[in-house]
């Protein structure tokens, strides 16, 4: 057994019944990160999406999580309520099989980075604009085991799925080409 | 690089199956701003007076405003514009929803439609990729199920459409157009996108949309939401509840009627019911409408919940967005007492794609014609006895133009003379040819006489705002004007002070006339502002203490744009957009004699001091005494193009501001 350690656990809660469709968070989001900071926004790169449908009364936010190269082998469908909820609809992650959460022009991941900043923010930045509180925020210290896994840089997130779109090769042979042009 | 504003236009000629993607002259955007300023130059400059709106000739103009999908809260308009096939001047239709910022991320700012498809068509427009698409499996379905079926077809669950329905296919003069909660529904234009053969557009847009200075952009659309904060726990004292806050009327979200149902008329803008709102009514309405009411859901990007999803079993769709007040048209114009009836025939009428306000008029106008005899059995067979079923007979044949609904589907004031056998003294409650407020009073309110009177817009709300109705309560003035910051003068905080419903200081002979004509031009020129920036009235122009105003919209725009602005040059924008509009419908025939409130409006009426308000207000507004704009005051704008045209229509006079004898006739 590891030592115990204390950690933050950051937490943003979703009440699904509160969400009025604005999508304003998945605006925020994308100013957020675009650089420099909020000098342009659009929802598709967003790191949060609300899935609406009025029609059905079927209102979803749901968070970029990690990236995964293959695609599920099934799919699920939930029923909740009598509404009959899409498939794959509260799966976080960027996967092969939809275009959600990753960058339109590029294609690389997105994922929520719960808008770590230097000093940090009071509260992400989606939970700030819902002002009808369908988004709050909460840490909480919770007792864990040594950390066992460093984290992944997102640098590291992005070329793996670089890779397993183009393959390593073709990857390497573009950076050492760039490289090159670079120098001349 | 351009910024908030995409820089392109797509022009569309669905006569020729056209399509070209135009990028756009910044100087313009300098001059005239966006959405309705630069709508208003494509008409003045591609449509001439004698194209009949139901010609190929005719334009119609999507467009999004300058601040559109930008953070800032609230900036969501799609603005309309085309000329209406009812009161043959130029059209004004602004909706909220998702569409304009789905347009701007799709590399957009404007859709210019001309030209008629032989068959009926639907665009599809997703990023660089737009193509015109059959629409024939569309044709007869309802604007919903129409945004539903092109989702399906084009598997893109998360495009934006807008849709007419059978209505704007069958070119009722009242036809909207509709998108999910929002509708653009005043004027016809939906009559005239269905006269195009279009009956949808759909976009998907994922491009970046730019700013130019973002830290002081992002800086104050925080302020506006820490304000919208503080508005919504500090309501306006001294009004009643539904002015008292923000956004649009908040009738989704509200049960208690007392006002609009004791204080509006009911039948065809006849009758008050000052004591309908009695306890077990209130009871009644609220279990209706929780039942009703599954959600409340706003616009893009912004918190305010002015719309809500309804469910209805009987609908085709089972469900259904409303907004506001539609809630309430029907059940008033129909006498009915059921909120249930209302939910039930808003959804259907919205399906079909129809205005709310003029819709209900049209019907009971109907209704009150047949109790009088002058429509019979004859024309209308099998009318039902039920003040609600007939109200569903006349919706069916409205929307089909069958029988007397293919009168009755012009509106009022052409219906009237249709029918003719006195009919004509029916139409009782239109200005320029154009259903109003049902609402009568009692004395002449001089400020909203001359709204009524010159407004282009059509409809008061969309003149109107920001300020009390009626005099406040003494106890409250003092307090009202101590944080008022949204009035660009000092002066207007005086009357607020000083205004009493009775002696000296009371209407109609005061205030003294310049000051009423100053107020409705801060009244109307912050609409027109709004129009161009597409931030929504109910955030703007419309409340009380809005959270925009005239001396943070400018920043907003200049932050984005990267222009220079301040509140003079907004103020000149606004002027050029105003008047220019004015051009358009004076070149089209609008005359002094058509700027008339309805009659009976108000009971106390001063004829030759209200004609003394009319001189005066055209004198303050730079416009002879025919309300056409002087050469000098279209010079002044930089409109000097407009004034040499009309000169040479003989529209105006050469050398002085009057008009010559034959445009005067
Ligand atoms: S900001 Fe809140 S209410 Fe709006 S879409 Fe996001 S989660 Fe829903
Ligand atoms: S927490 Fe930050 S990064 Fe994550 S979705 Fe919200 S705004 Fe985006
Ligand atoms: S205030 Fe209401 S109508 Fe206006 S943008 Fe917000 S939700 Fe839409």
């Amino acid at each position: 057994m590891g030592e115990k350690k204390k950690k933050i656990v950051k937490q943003i809660k979703v009440d699904a019944d509160l969400c009025n469709g604005c999508r304003a968070c998945e605006a925020v989001c994308s100013a957020f990160h675009a650089s420099p900071r909020y000098s342009s926004n659009n929802p598709a790169r967003s790191r949060i999406r609300v899935h609406f449908d009025p029609l059905r009364n079927l209102y979803v936010p749901v968070y970029a999580g990690p990236y995964t190269e293959s695609e599920c082998m099934g799919r699920d469908k939930y029923t909740i309520d009598g509404k009959e909820y899409d498939e794959c609809l509260f799966c976080r992650a960027s996967c092969p099989s939809r275009d959600l959460f990753k960058e339109p022009d590029s294609g690389l991941p997105l994922k929520c980075d719960m808008c770590e900043d230097d000093p940090p923010l009071e509260e992400p930045m989606c939970v700030q604009v819902c002002l009808v509180d369908a988004l709050t925020y909460e840490e909480r210290e919770e007792e864990v085991e040594e950390e066992e896994e460093e984290k992944r840089e997102d640098l590291e997130v992005g070329l793996e799925a670089l890779i397993n779109e183009y393959g390593l090769e073709k990857i390497m042979d573009t950076v050492a080409r760039m490289a090159v042009s670079k120098e001349e | 690089m351009r910024y908030a504003e995409t820089g392109f236009n797509l022009e569309v000629d669905l006569s020729r199956g056209s399509i070209e993607r135009v990028e756009t002259d910044p100087g313009l955007t300098e001059l005239y701003l966006g959405g309705l300023g630069t709508n208003a130059k494509i008409l003045w400059d591609r449509v001439p007076p004698e194209v009949e709106p139901f010609s190929p000739d005719n334009l119609l103009v999507f467009s999004s405003g300058i601040l559109d999908g930008t953070l800032a809260t609230g900036a969501n308009r799609t603005i309309i514009s085309t000329f209406s096939p009812q009161t043959l001047l130029m059209a004004f239709s602004m909706m909220g929803g998702f569409w304009a910022p789905e347009l701007k991320f799709a590399g957009y700012d404007k859709v210019i439609v001309r030209g008629k498809s032989p068959n009926l068509v639907y665009l599809w427009i997703n990023n660089d990729k737009v193509e015109i698409r059959d629409a024939g499996h569309l044709q007869g379905k309802g604007s919903l199920e129409t945004a539903e079926l092109i989702r399906e077809e084009l598997n893109e669950p998360k495009a934006q459409v807008l849709a007419i329905g059978l209505a704007g296919e069958n070119r009722v003069y009242y036809a909207s157009v509709e998108h999910g909660r929002s509708s653009a529904s005043r004027g016809g234009i939906g009559a005239v996108m269905g006269s195009k053969g279009l009956k949808a557009i759909a976009v998907r847009g994922t491009k970046d949309l730019n700013i130019a200075r973002p830290a002081e952009f992002f800086e104050l659309c925080q302020e506006v939401l820490k304000y919208m904060q503080y508005r919504a726990n500090n309501p306006i004292k001294g009004v009643p509840p539904i002015l008292a806050g923000i956004g649009s009327p908040q009738e989704m979200a509200i049960h208690d009627e007392k006002w609009h149902t004791t204080s509006f008329s009911w039948g065809h803008a006849r009758e008050r019911r000052k004591d309908f709102w009695t306890s077990e009514r209130a009871e009644e309405w609220k279990r209706t409408q929780e039942q009703s009411v599954e959600r409340l859901i706003s616009c893009y990007n912004c918190p305010m919940r002015c719309g809500g999803i309804v469910g209805h079993p009987e609908l085709p769709t089972h469900r259904y967005m409303m907004k506001c007040y539609s809630k309430l048209t029907y059940v008033m114009a129909a006498m009915a007492d059921d909120l249930e009836f209302g939910f039930k025939i808003a959804g259907l009428a919205q399906e079909y794609g129809l205005d709310g306000y003029t819709t209900p008029q049209v019907m009971a106008f109907a209704v009150e014609l047949y109790e009088d005899g002058i429509l019979t059995d004859q024309d209308m067979p099998g009318f039902p006895s039920g003040n609600e079923e007939r109200f569903f007979y006349l919706l069916d044949k409205i929307v089909r133009r069958e029988g007397i609904g293919d009168v009755l589907a012009n509106g009022v004031y052409w219906a009237a003379r249709q029918i003719g056998k006195g009919a004509e003294a029916y139409d009782h409650n239109t200005t320029k040819k154009h259903e109003q407020m049902v609402i009568k009073l009692g004395m002449l309110n001089p400020i909203y006489y001359l709204m009524y009177a010159t407004g282009e817009k059509m409809s008061i709300t969309q003149i109107e705002g920001q300020m009390p109705q009626a005099p406040l309560p003494k106890e409250y003035r003092e307090e009202f004007v101590k944080d008022w910051i949204q009035v660009p003068k000092e002066e207007f905080k005086e009357f607020i002070l000083k205004w009493e419903p009775r002696g000296e200081y009371a209407f109609p002979f005061w205030p003294p006339i310049d000051l009423m004509c100053e107020l409705v031009e801060w009244q109307e020129t912050m609409h027109y502002i709004d129009d161009c920036t597409g931030i929504c009235a109910g955030l703007s122009s419309f409340p009380i203490k809005p959270p925009y105003h005239i001396h943070n919209l400018p920043k907003f725009i200049s932050s984005a744009t990267g222009m220079d602005m301040d509140e003079d040059a907004l103020w000149e924008i606004a002027k050029r957009n105003r008047t220019l509009i004015r051009a358009i419908n004076a070149r089209r025939g609008l005359r002094r004699e058509d700027e008339k409130p309805p009659e009976d409006h108000w009971k106390k009426r001063f004829p030759e001091y209200e004609a003394k308000l009319l001189d005066e207000y055209y004198k303050f507004k730079g416009w002879n005494k025919e309300g056409i704009p002087t050469k000098e005051t279209l010079d002044k704008l930089g409109l000097d193009y407009v004034g040499e045209d009309l000169v040479r229509r003989g529209i105006l006079a050469d050398s002085e501001a009057a008009p010559s004898e034959q445009s005067a006739a």
